[in-house]
């Protein structure tokens, strides 16, 4: 059978793909920000997933105001990086795996949850840019991808509740594969930060410190977060926090099991216009 | 009944909900066009000649040529979308959010390092710091 072995949590802001592709994540400015994925980069060939659900929320790329799925996950064989505007990040394609996400996709609806299935769409740095962090700059990334993309681009947003919710059906979709593969998790998006308008810039380091301890600790208190609470504390896109509560919803302790490990954590200000935060749970 | 809508009181920020996404679905379209090389070459070409294909309002396609983001915020506009003309202009993102707050492109790139903008004071509209 499938297991979940770790949840991976991450910021994928776009200025550290760019530093990456331009080689200048050796300057001052970028240094630190690195300096917090060195161990994930030895943890991650360690530990060696046989597939990554990665949790991503789609920056207007894929999914323009013609279509505005809530929750979509990719089961197409294999994802092109795109073109935000920028060009394309020079960056792998990502291969996916269509049979564990068939397999998640009917489970998952099964189990109340309406996702979108998407056999088409190209991915932006939302989910390009944790591969790169996680993994450096290898010719192919490490194992297949499965991209499963979030809505918080356009309000209504789901809940965090909604999100852990969604990660139990997700996490008892994967441990019901007949395949025995090593699953891991990802998070990603957030920690605080505002882009828009006369308060852009906005950064509150007390709350997102917070909100990884509550993460680890106790996430279904945290699930219950209003929306509001996010937008005043951690900014308007802030909001993209929900979607870590999707890969801890997963992890074996909210199924009955034991508490996880925690592997890696970090916290950094600033990137770009955002606090940085990551951090590694394992599966006991 | 009248939706609840508890975040209209964040100062200096513009939720993009259906009535937002309803008022700037075409500038919004048009900025997705921007994903294509050469629709940006054809929009640097000549701006005002491309936005005319799109069926924006006059206020919309001005605040797109004025740059003037938050103009185009109110109008509908959404900044991932927005970005797009940033992107096109070979803008980063650092600089597209600082242009909304009024500082100058060093002192908000000053303010990120040092930090950031405290929430202190930036939760309500007419909050106290």
């Amino acid at each position: 059978m499938a297991r979940i072995t770790a949840s991976v949590y991450t910021s994928h802001v776009p200025a550290i793909g760019a530093a990456i592709d331009t080689k200048k994540t050796g300057e001052d400015y970028w240094k630190p920000v690195f300096k917090g994925y060195e161990f994930s980069k030895e943890w991650l060939k360690n530990e060696k997933p046989d597939v990554i659900f990665l949790v991503f929320n789609d920056h207007a790329t894929a999914f323009s105001l013609d279509f505005i799925p809530t929750f979509a996950i990719g089961t197409a064989a294999e994802y092109t990086p795109a073109d935000e505007g920028w060009g394309p990040r020079p960056v792998p394609k990502v291969i996916g795996h269509p049979r564990l996400a068939g397999h998640i996709a009917q489970s998952v609806i099964q189990d109340d949850f309406d996702l979108t299935i998407v056999n088409k769409m190209d991915v932006d740095h939302g989910l390009t840019v944790p591969l790169s962090l996680m993994c450096g700059e290898p010719q192919a990334w490490p194992c297949p991808v499965i991209p499963f993309a979030v809505n918080v681009v356009q309000y209504p947003v789901p809940s965090g509740r909604r999100c852990y919710m969604l990660g139990q059906a997700i996490g008892r979709a994967i441990r019901s594969y007949d395949e025995d593969l090593n699953v891991q998790i990802w998070g990603t998006g957030g920690m605080s930060h505002q882009l828009q308008g006369p308060r852009a810039g906005l950064i509150n380091r007390e709350w997102d410190n917070a909100f990884l301890d509550q993460l680890i600790n106790d996430p279904d208190a945290l699930s219950k977060k209003p929306h509001i609470d996010y937008v005043r504390e951690a900014g308007s896109e802030g909001i993209e926090l929900v979607m870590w509560l999707i890969a801890r919803g997963a992890m074996s302790d909210v199924a009955g099991g034991p508490k996880p490990k925690v592997a890696h954590r970090f916290y950094h200000v600033p990137a770009s216009n955002t606090a940085v935060g990551h951090l590694i749970l394992e599966n006991a | 009944m009248s939706l609840d809508k508890p975040y209209t009181d964040v100062p200096g920020t513009t939720i993009f909900d259906a009535d937002m996404s309803r008022l700037g679905y075409h500038l919004n379209q048009f900025c997705m066009s921007l994903m294509k090389a050469d629709n940006r070459a054809r929009f640097k070409a000549d701006e005002r000649a491309y936005l005319d294909e799109w069926p924006m309002t006059e206020e919309q396609k001005q605040a797109v040529l004025d740059r003037d983001l938050n103009r185009c915020i109110a109008l509908g506009g959404n900044i991932y979308f927005l970005a797009k003309i940033g992107a096109t202009d070979g803008k980063s993102f650092q600089q597209m959010a600082g242009s909304m707050t009024g500082m100058t492109e060093e002192e908000y790139r000053n303010m990120m390092i040092n930090g950031g903008r405290s929430a202190e004071g930036n939760r309500y509209i007419g909050e106290k710091k």
